[in-house]
């Protein structure tokens, strides 16, 4: 069992303006489930939130000497997240479970890399699912004019579209153009009985979950309509567009660990996800990776395969970068080691 | 550069966090994985006149042709301190790199 099992999980809820973050959360956390669960809010919105451990963050973003506007770590995040350790540890209270809701204008690269590049919060908290709610009244318009909405919808695990109670049309319009820019997260509309399995605890890192995770990631029927959207001409610009590669070979470790460090250095603003089921040479079972822009979360062993598909597949969620331009990168850099195993 | 090359004193990259790919078959000894991570960056490096070698098995060293050399403590701070160097992007989507890779 990977040791980041042990670790505390962190769901960060993301959303943008009035699609019903507060609401879900509340719902949420009325599960008996969620009782062992701490939770972090930007805002105090106009739903009231009554739970024992709630606090609120103020945003306070310090970004590091490098620029990169996803290589940024929120203080204000970072300091709260190390006292609610501090105040577990002292048993002052027991949580298993942390919950974040950001602002609605929130980018929520800043708040993972928060988790992975705080040396404290990196030995205790790992990331768990992200779930984007999006408005089925305004969502549509505002994935095509707000940056954010799309990048919320980008980075997403789950997505729960809300107010189709009272959108005037169905959501298939929306529901397209979601599964556009993410064809791999579970889609689910908000009135349906959402429990935390289905949108928080069954993540890469639950042992008993994993494999089915996984297959969410690769779903080909999802890919399969993606393609078709592929082959118009217009989304092959500076858009948010999905793609899944498909290798046939295994995968040398080595190479793909030093390829993608590579990719994500050149290009990780516009990698704003990359989710992959690897055939490693030398492996007996899968490996799958994921990550968020520049931060790749640790890897995790899978004993079996999700299907009868053997071979390596990896889905991109990218900003402006071409599909045919990374496969070739990748195939080229995995060939590296074929000439090394030759020449050894 | 990513803050997290670093600056923040990173811990172990990703690559080496699994306990079951440090046993994978053809990398059993932590020497060996890393003698080949090294023998290949350098295959990527060569095109752009650099080369890494290992110092002490704890940190690398990354040079360039006029003997200009920077210590590297962690894999992960190997391609801004690249870049650093030779004052442009290392980009594994360059054709020309992927071209280079090819032949």
């Amino acid at each position: 069992m990977s040791r980041y099992a042990g670790y505390l999980p962190v769901n960060v809820i993301t959303g943008f303006l009035g699609s019903g973050k507060t609401t879900l959360l509340k719902r949420l956390l009325e599960s008996p489930d969620m009782a062992d669960t701490a939770v972090l809010i930007n805002e105090f919105g106009e739903v009231g939130l009554d739970h024992h451990l709630l606090e609120q963050v103020d945003e306070n973003i310090v970004m590091l000497q490098s620029g990169c506007l996803c290589c940024t770590i929120r203080d204000d995040l970072a300091r709260s997240m190390r006292d609610l350790w501090e105040r577990r540890a002292t048993g002052e209270f027991g949580f298993k479970r942390l919950v974040v809701e950001t602002t609605g204008l929130a980018d929520p690269a800043p708040i993972i890399y928060t988790l992975m590049a705080d040396p404290v919060i990196r030995y205790h908290f790992r990331l768990g699912n992200i779930i984007t709610t999006i408005d089925a009244v305004n969502g549509l318009g505002q994935l095509e004019r707000q940056p954010e909405s799309l990048k919320q919808a980008a980075v997403a695990d789950r997505i729960v579209l809300t107010k189709t109670d009272i959108a005037n049309d169905d959501v298939g319009d929306l529901r397209a153009r979601v599964r556009q820019v993410n064809p791999a997260a579970p889609v689910y509309l908000a009135q349906e009985n959402l429990t935390p399995g289905k949108l928080l605890t069954n993540d890469l890192y639950d042992p008993k979950a994993k494999s089915k995770e996984v297959a969410h990631w690769i779903d080909a029927e999802a890919f399969s309509a993606q393609h078709d959207h592929e082959h118009d001409p217009n989304r092959h610009d500076a858009s948010i567009h999905a793609f899944c590669l498909t290798f046939d070979r295994p995968i040398d470790w080595t190479a793909f660990g030093i390829w993608l460090t590579m990719l994500l250095q050149a290009h990780g603003e516009d990698v704003l996800r990359v989710k992959g089921l690897l055939d490693v040479r030398g492996m007996p079972g899968p490996v799958a990776v994921h990550g968020v822009q520049h931060v790749v979360h640790p890897p995790v062993h899978l004993k079996r395969w999700p299907d009868d598909d053997r071979r390596s597949r990896i889905v991109f969620i990218v900003r402006g970068l071409e599909r045919r331009s990374i496969e070739a990168s990748l195939a080229a850099f995995n060939a590296l080691a074929d000439d090394q195993s030759a020449a050894a | 550069m990513c803050g997290l090359c670093g600056i923040l004193g990173a811990g172990e990259h990703w690559t080496d966090s699994d306990d079951a790919l440090k046993k994978r078959a053809g990398a059993e000894t932590r020497r060996r994985e890393r003698a080949y991570q090294i023998s290949l960056t350098n295959r990527i490096l060569a095109q752009y006149g650099l080369k890494l070698t290992d110092w002490e098995g704890s940190s690398f060293v990354l040079s360039n042709r006029t003997g200009a050399s920077e210590v590297i403590d962690h894999f992960a701070a190997l391609w801004p301190t690249a870049e650093k160097m030779i004052k442009r992007p290392c980009d594994p989507l360059d054709p020309k790199v992927v071209d280079a890779l090819e032949a």
